[in-house]
């Protein structure tokens, strides 16, 4: 597998990078490569140039602020797993970027990269949905922030714009009371979400007050699972009311629901409300 | 008091080169001058060509040749099929390097491009066109026999490559005394055996003196060599084979390729080096598969639970072609194996070998037996859920009694020693049975859903008598050979036929070498993959290369032994019989302390000052050792799974093996390959399988969908074994390389089973996907209502 000829940029900062990708028409940026460099050597894209980001400090890191945790896009999946800080404020993104691939994946690959990748089977952006994480984007008209729920638009497509870059990403910090979980059926073969669930709960006196429940790899973007958190909003928080407002879940899944040789769409859509029932039972067993 | 070295587990001299990535595979040779040569692969699985044009790629930047079909024509022969099992009707499809008319397989070659880079070659493939009418194309072999179905070859009827028949005992009989009769539907789907390093082929013509040097991924450089003779016409004594470093083959790296050949060719049309390595998609299309039978199963037996035969007819898919040893693996390594350990008087199997639209099919880890394995352990469970016994009560009525000398099995074959109730024995006890079973009733009634399933095995192998092979249309001998060199500082150089390409033994070789002449086993270096500096010997596969050429090491290390006692009794001028021998050190019995060690005589022996009469000098022999007999390890495997009856998801909670593969070298790299093996075995029962679509399609065509067993989905494994030597090995060693595999895909299937039986179900499609499981559960379930 030999990847096509391109020329190989190294941007030192985003308005570099920016400027490369105007330069070069059909240019890729080059984040992790754990998705790019299959599709270059699959020859599934021939692009013209790839300017690499890597090396962009501004890109990198988690710091949590004023309750807010800000995430530079170019920080692996194996540093957002490892995090302390997280793991208080935001297990679910922890806990999913663990359960990514297998190590060597999770070294090299980005939250950046596979935001803007937006393979349905991927987990960070379902949990970025259940999050409702802002989205930082840079590109020739300036920075906008956009809104995990409005960012993924179908299989592999994004709002982002042709020439802009991915910087960071916002999550508010769990408040009291808050707890998270992320329950995920792998593909055995390529780790991949066959379906991923999120789920924030927040909770007060045993009950919930309120609840986002995402779904993602059976769906070619990730969904909120609405009328489960209906379900759930305001219910004493037992295995009953968590196996009931699950099983709403099918409600939500619409009509492009994903089937592939391992496991087709009916199998899917059988099983999800177990997935979505896991994850709930998870978050609401780590509230304190 | 010295510990014996032999039986000693230590660590493998092998890995720290591997591990460090030190070690040099083909693909890390370059030479000078060399150029890479990428293949075209068929689209289609079954296509006519009408037309190819390959002018623009020859004219693309770096560009150095290319070739279809048509320029190999007269240069290349047919790739040679290497196992003619005789009175099966069989018939051999031509077999060309490049496909020219016709493409018979998604990766059939039709077209290779040489260039300066690899990147050029992939280039310039992109600039061939093909012009392809599809064919119908058909990919299970049972359906690609009936009437009907695409013809693959002209001449070939209804795809029958050939039809075998084995028969042993009345079995007409024992189906007409039988009080119950099991059937049952077995598919043993395809695999594909993926070795870490893919294949590569380096091929350096001298031009000048007509000398080939091939560097290739293969299990037996000798045969390699003898068959690309064959095919490219260079004789043998001009023709190296170096394969000192494989990364693995399972069975895939048996047979020979024609891309190996077609390298051979550019090599010799350009005069300069080339060299070819398959990508991992490659080698999921173009490499060898396994597996791949559709069985009909009979048993029967008494309602007491005796088995008193079993028959069976098989449709064994082959592939597009049949690879080198593909006929046999059905067959003779298959069917005369159907009794397995257990004492059933009759037994008959009617074997279909059929062409198909597939990727040829060749040897895979324990290729044949772990077949023959499944369809008895499966048909043993299924008996006694039938009958409400106990599935370890009856396997122990039906083992063969224990025997160390000989036990003849109505398929013909001898087995050599066994004691495969003390093997279950030990199993059962170990995990304590009865408690876990009823931990398992307890579990069930908690709504926790766990299997025990357990399967015992006896498998063939150490191939075996040169004479069986070619009775049983082998086309070479199956012996293998040592030499054993001692160098005047008394090191040791060992150089062996066969070609270990990941087993270990480089190790354990050293610890029979210095278990038998006592040297230091740090002294004692393996030289193997090398045809130039190797004797001849036909490879590592079928768990042959410590059984058989092991045995031609302990021969040969023996017969240093008989010159050294000689050479020694002349240096203490005592007469030969006087002489005794203890840890390497020869000395006039009685006085162990006026010795002469081995290193003083291989010093003399090389410089020759003072010899006896008659004694050559050097000190050196060598061996040919063609076994008596095969040898039959066994054992008995227990996995205990746990289904989660939500989604279907099944997972392996325990998994304890007992194998019997006699006097162990070194335990720990023993315990090694079980561990691989039982693994493989998993990976059959829950994960793998080739998946093609209608148009014989390879939908599992990368590690994206193609699921290989992942450490994290496994538990740890407890090795257990007991020691039955063979008795006619001259350290009564059997093997081990494929033990593992034999036994666990039955071990696993039948946990499963048994994890879906409260729900009624009986039987389920390999690999058990959560999707496959969760959906029995619901067809039992509306069954029943
Ligand atoms: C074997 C394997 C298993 C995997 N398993 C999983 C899994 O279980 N779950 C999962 O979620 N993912 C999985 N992945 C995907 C992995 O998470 C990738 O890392 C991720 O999808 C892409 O991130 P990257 O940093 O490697 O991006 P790259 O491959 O470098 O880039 C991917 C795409 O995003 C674009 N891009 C990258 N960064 C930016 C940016 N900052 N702004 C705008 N565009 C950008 C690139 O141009 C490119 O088009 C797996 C990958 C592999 C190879």
């Amino acid at each position: 597998m030999y990847a096509p000829e391109f020329d190989y940029y190294r941007a030192g900062s985003v308005s570099e990078a920016a400027g490369l990708l105007r330069k070069h028409p059909g240019a890729k940026l080059l984040a992790g490569g754990q998705s790019l460099i299959p599709l270059l050597k699959l020859r599934l894209a021939a692009p013209a140039a790839v300017i690499d980001i890597g090396r962009i400090r501004d890109l990198k890191g988690i710091t949590v602020k004023d309750g807010t945790i800000r995430i530079g896009a170019m920080t692996t999946h194996a540093e957002l797993a490892a995090s302390a800080e997280l793991a208080e404020t935001c297990p679910v993104l922890a806990q999913a970027a663990a359960g990514i691939g297998d190590p060597a994946v999770r070294n090299r690959g980005t939250i950046g990269g596979n935001v803007a990748h937006a393979d349905p089977a991927s987990d960070l952006p379902t949990v970025l949905v259940a999050l409702e994480a802002r989205l930082m984007a840079e590109g020739p008209d300036g920075k906008r922030t956009l809104d995990a729920g409005g960012f993924f638009q179908g299989l592999m497509t994004t709002a982002l714009k042709e020439h802009e870059i991915l910087t960071a990403i916002e999550i508010p910090a769990h408040p009291k009371g808050q707890s998270s979980a992320y329950a995920k059926f792998a593909h055995p073969a390529s780790r991949y979400a066959v379906i991923g669930v999120a789920a924030v709960i927040t909770a007060s006196g045993g009950k919930c007050s309120s609840a986002r429940v995402a779904v993602g790899g059976m769906v070619p973007r990730p969904v909120r699972a609405s009328s489960v958190e209906r379900a759930l909003t305001g219910q004493e928080l037992s295995a009953e009311s968590i196996a009931k407002a699950a099983a709403q879940v099918t409600e939500n899944l619409g009509n492009e629901v994903l089937g592939d040789i391992f496991a087709s769409e009916q199998y899917r859509r059988s099983v999800a409300s177990v997935w979505v029932k896991r994850a709930l039972t998870q978050a609401v067993g780590r509230a304190k | 008091m010295s510990t014996r070295v032999f039986g000693s587990g230590i660590r493998r001299r092998e890995d720290p080169r591997l591990i460090t990535g030190a070690a040099t595979y083909t693909d890390d040779y370059t030479l000078p001058g060399m150029v890479h040569m990428v293949l075209l692969r068929s689209p289609h699985a079954h296509a006519r060509i009408k037309r190819i044009d390959i002018s623009r790629a020859k004219a693309a930047p770096g560009v150095v040749a290319a070739f279809t079909g048509s320029d190999i024509e007269g240069a290349l022969n047919p790739m040679p099929c290497a196992w003619l099992v005789p009175n099966s009707n069989l018939k051999v499809a031509p077999y060309p390097c490049i496909a020219k008319d016709v493409v018979r397989y998604v990766g059939d070659i039709v077209a290779a491009v040489v260039a300066e880079t690899p990147y050029q070659a992939a280039d310039a493939l992109d600039l061939i066109t093909v012009d392809y009418q599809p064919l119908p194309a058909v990919i299970d072999p049972e359906k690609a026999k009936q009437p009907g179905a695409p013809q693959i070859h002209s001449g070939v009827e209804n795809n029958v490559a050939f039809h075998w028949t084995v028969t042993g005992g009345d079995v007409d009989g024992a189906f007409k005394k039988a009080d119950v009769i099991i059937k049952e539907r077995i598919v043993q789907q395809r695999l594909i055996p993926n070795a870490m390093e893919p294949r590569s082929t380096l091929a350096h013509w001298s031009g000048a003196s007509g000398e080939l040097t091939l560097w290739n991924t293969t299990q037996n450089p000798h045969i390699a060599r003898f068959l690309c003779s064959v095919v490219t016409g260079v004789p043998e004594d001009k023709l190296r084979v170096i394969a000192t470093e494989v990364g693995g083959g399972f069975g895939s790296k048996i047979p020979a390729y024609p891309a190996d050949f077609i390298t051979v060719f550019c090599a010799k049309k350009l005069n300069r080096p080339v060299k070819w390595t398959e990508s991992r998609r490659e080698n999921f299309q173009g490499t060898t598969h396994g597996r791949d039978h559709v069985q009909d199963v009979e048993l029967a037996a008494t309602k007491d639970g005796k088995v008193l035969g079993v028959k069976a007819t098989s449709y064994s898919g082959m592939g597009a072609y049949l690879s080198t040893a593909a006929p046999g693996i059905p067959t003779i390594l298959h069917g005369l194996m159907l009794s397995g350990p257990y004492d059933i008087a009759a037994i008959k199997e009617d074997v279909y070998g059929i062409y198909s639209n597939g990727t040829p099919v060749e040897a895979y880890r324990g290729a044949g037996r772990p077949e023959a394995t499944f369809i008895l352990e499966r048909m043993i469970d299924k008996l006694a859920a039938k009958l409400r016994m106990d599935p370890v009560d009856v396997r122990m009525k039906n083992f063969i009694p224990k025997f160390e000398n000989g036990h003849t099995v109505p398929t013909g074959l001898s087995y050599d020693s066994g004691d495969y109730a003390g093997a279950l024995k030990k199993l059962v006890e170990h995990v304590g049975y009865k408690d876990l079973r009823r931990q398992q009733a307890e579990d069930r009634k908690k709504g926790r859903y766990l299997g025990v399933g357990v399967s015992t095995y006896v498998e063939i192998c150490g191939l075996g008598p040169s004479q069986v092979a070619g009775a049983v249309g082998f086309q070479g001998g199956l012996w293998e050979s040592a030499i054993v060199r001692f160098h005047p500082t008394g090191k040791v150089n060992v150089f062996i036929g066969a070609n270990p390409h990941g087993q270990g033994e480089e190790t354990t070789f050293a610890q029979i070498v210095a278990d038998e002449v006592g040297v230091d086993v740090n002294d004692v270096k393996i030289v193997h993959g090398d045809t130039q500096t190797t004797p001849m010997g036909w490879g590592t596969y079928g768990s042959r290369t410590t059984a058989v050429g092991g045995a031609a090491l302990v021969m040969a290390t023996r017969k240093i032994k008989e010159k050294a006692k000689v050479i020694a009794a002349h240096l203490l001028e005592a007469a030969v019989e006087d002489m005794d021998y203890k840890d390497g050190k020869f000395f006039v019995k009685g006085s162990p302390d006026k010795a002469k060690t081995i290193q003083d005589i291989a010093l003399m022996a090389n410089v020759a000052w003072n010899m006896p009469a008659g004694v050559e000098a050097g000190l050196e022999a060598s061996s040919f050792y063609d076994p008596p007999n095969f040898t039959y390890p066994f054992g008995a495997h227990l996995a205990v799974v746990e289904l989660d009856p939500e989604t279907g998801q099944i997972d392996v909670r325990r998994y304890v093996a007992v194998d019997d593969c006699g006097p162990q070298i070194n335990p720990v790299i023993v315990e090694g390959q079980v561990h691989g093996g039982v693994v493989q075995g998993i990976g059959q029962a829950l994960w793998e399988g080739a998946v093609y679509d209608e148009n014989g399609q390879l939908l599992t065509g990368s590690m994206l969908d193609y699921a290989l067993p992942r450490a994290d989905r496994l538990p740890d494994m407890e090795v257990l074994s007991t020691v039955t030597p063979s008795p006619h090995h001259p350290i009564g060693v059997k093997g081990i390389g494929e033990a593992g595999t034999i036994a666990s895909t039955a071990a696993v299937y039948n946990a499963v089973i048994d994890a879906l039986s409260p729900f009624g179900v009986e039987t389920i499609r390999m690999p058990v996907t959560p999707e496959r499981a969760f959906n029995a559960i619901q067809e039992a379930k509306a069954g029943r209502r």
